[in-house]
């Protein structure tokens, strides 16, 4: 059973939002790094301007390779770089582990995203 | 097995020779200028002759092949690779061609390739083949680029979508994106075959076509070819064939006359020659007769892996005609027989006649009580190990979360197949009383589970000195 953090809103392609006034800090889901198995490599943007739905980097792990995209649109401000070394934190603490930080350019797009609640659902919990 | 766990390098000692040279030989700069001299000695291995044999010669021991035993790796069709093959593409005439020879010279191969392309035309019911192909996938990304350019030249510059169905190889969807195409995904109904209604949708001016593999994935007969071919045509799309699963179908059914215009063959599979680290691969792309213009493409120099396709040539005049056929048919009982053998055990999501393979989702009862984890098809495949047998491909197809996929091929005997079922069986006895017997194998390989998150978080790539 996967964990899913209220107070947080979440794509269908598993990544979760956290907003901070204009920032959006994005990660990846419990459920996500789940079905990923053990993460081995973060590919972190560089720090441009991303549309919502674009890929904005990529995870590796030892079962399989997977995009990231982007849940709003914006520009990366700011990238984790403790995960180029630590890759592993996504598995141990996914809600805790965000992976860019974006300063929004249309927040009207959040109201397109699931809530807690929505993606527990989605998710087939 | 003394040195399996080291390189080479670590076996080195210093002085250590192969050989021993005397006299005016013992002054290795032959009186070469002294600006052309190293100034360190390079860093090889420092060796004796004995230690690089029994070094090498352990290693070779380790190896698994279609040659040590069963290797039902579904998906890859390792059957036996006949030894006359191998005689004749060592031939020295063949063996010791040069891709710039003058074409008076090499007329011999030219009809070896000619030959080929006759004998696989009338196989799949195509017009020609090119060679060029060194690969399956490469055989992808020459077939697509032929089915851009017969778009092009029509002037049909919309057509820029391909259809992939969900179960479809990981290369499919690859070489499309390569050639510049979008992938659209169709979707597999219960039955596991390509959901028509679920394609009727998708089709329009911006298809250019459709890529399919026949069985598919999960070994079944997409029986709906002929309509799925009418709709791609009707919508003025080609169809592609991805020929991985061809086996079963030889002599039986040919993708020209499902309605499929491109296709590539993986001769390595199909038509018997070394493969997996064992030998490099062929993946002619064969089309039909209005596509012939382009099949000039350009993806490769020269005609791909010449060696294979003597050895292909050989296999296939081996046999002969009702071979063929034999070998086709044989590989499907082969698989149905593991299918209904194993399936009191193992979860069959799909019961219905496969063609060369087929695939179980887990155990049946994989040993899971409270607060115990069962045992996944990792575990199972683990344990074959440990029985000397090579392990089944596993968790492909993505459709079903265990996937465990057999193809046990035409060239086993029922002894053999009755020996893998016994141990299958023995397996998913064990899972239901002590699974922690499968989370621990293998117990009897040279090396037991490697830490595979370990190494790739961080990979030690270069030789550790030992000092």
């Amino acid at each position: 059973m996967s964990k899913v953090q209220e107070g947080l809103l979440y794509s269908e392609s598993h990544e979760w939002v956290r907003v901070e006034g204009p920032n959006a800090f994005v990660g990846i889901s419990d459920f996500a790094q789940e079905e990923m198995g053990d993460i081995t490599y973060v590919d972190l943007p560089d720090l441009d301007n991303v549309l919502k739905g674009e890929e904005f980097g990529a995870l590796e792990s030892v079962k399989a390779s997977s995009d990231l995209y982007s849940p709003v649109t914006g520009t990366v401000s700011e990238r984790n770089t403790d995960l180029e070394n630590a890759p592993e934190l996504l598995n141990e603490d996914p809600y805790g582990s965000w992976i860019i930080r974006i300063h929004m350019s249309n927040p009207a797009e959040l109201d397109e995203l699931m809530d807690a609640e929505a993606y527990a659902k989605f998710i087939g919990q | 097995m003394r040195y399996y766990d080291k390189l080479i390098f670590e076996c080195s000692k210093p002085g250590r020779t192969g050989y021993s040279l005397s006299g005016e030989w013992k002054d290795a700069s032959l009186g070469l200028d002294a600006s052309l001299l190293r100034a360190d000695a390079p860093l090889l291995p420092q060796v004796s002759e004995v230690d690089v044999v029994r070094h090498y010669t352990n290693l070779s021991q380790m190896n698994f092949g279609v040659d040590t035993g069963f290797y039902p790796l579904g998906s890859c069709t390792m059957k036996y690779n006949p030894k006359i093959n191998e005689e004749l593409a060592a031939l020295p005439a063949f063996q010791g061609l040069h891709p710039l020879q003058d074409p008076a010279t090499v007329k011999g191969a030219c009809a070896v390739l000619e030959w080929t392309d006759r004998l696989l035309a009338e196989i799949t019911g195509m017009k020609h083949f090119t060679f060029k192909p060194c690969a399956g996938a490469h055989g992808e990304l020459t077939g697509l680029m032929i089915l851009r350019e017969y778009h092009l030249s029509r002037g049909d510059l919309a057509r820029t979508k391909i259809i992939v169905p969900d179960s479809a190889h990981g290369t499919n969807p690859a070489s499309a994106a390569v050639c510049g195409l979008e992938i659209v995904e169709v979707k597999s109904n219960a039955a596991g075959l390509v959901d028509v209604e679920d394609l009727k949708p998708l089709l329009g001016p911006d298809i250019a076509g459709i890529m399919m593999t026949n069985p598919n994935t999960l070994g079944l007969f997409e029986k709906d070819i002929k309509q799925i071919a009418a709709l791609v045509h009707g919508c003025g799309g080609l169809l592609y064939y991805d020929g991985a699963n061809m086996n079963p179908l030889l002599g039986a059914v040919r993708p020209g006359d499902m309605g499929f215009d491109i296709m590539h063959l993986n001769l390595h599979k199909t038509f018997s020659t070394p493969h997996g680290g064992g030998g490099p691969g062929s993946g002619p792309v064969g089309v039909a007769e209005r596509l012939v213009p382009f099949l000039g493409v350009n993806t490769s120099g020269f005609h791909g892996n010449f060696g294979v396709i003597v050895r292909s040539l050989a296999y296939i005049l081996m046999l002969g005609k009702q071979n063929v056929r034999l070998a086709g048919r044989l590989a499907t009982l082969n698989a149905n027989y593991i299918k209904e053998c194993l399936r009191d055990a193992y979860k069959l999501p799909i019961d219905s006649v496969c063609k060369h393979e087929f695939v179980f989702d887990g155990l049946i009862d994989d040993g899971a009580r409270e607060g115990k984890a069962g045992a996944t098809t990792l575990d199972v495949a683990k344990r074959l190990l440990d029985f000397g047998f090579h392990a089944p491909t596993i968790y492909f197809p993505l459709l079903f979360h265990q996937a465990l996929m057999i193809e046990p091929t035409e060239t086993e005997s029922l002894e053999t197949l009755d020996e893998f079922v016994a141990v299958m069986h023995k397996i998913a006895r064990e899972a239901a009383e002590d699974p922690d017997i499968l989370h621990a194998a293998p117990h009897n390989a040279p090396i037991s589970r490697p830490d595979e998150t370990t190494a790739a978080r961080n990979p030690i790539l270069k030789i550790q000195d030992e000092n």
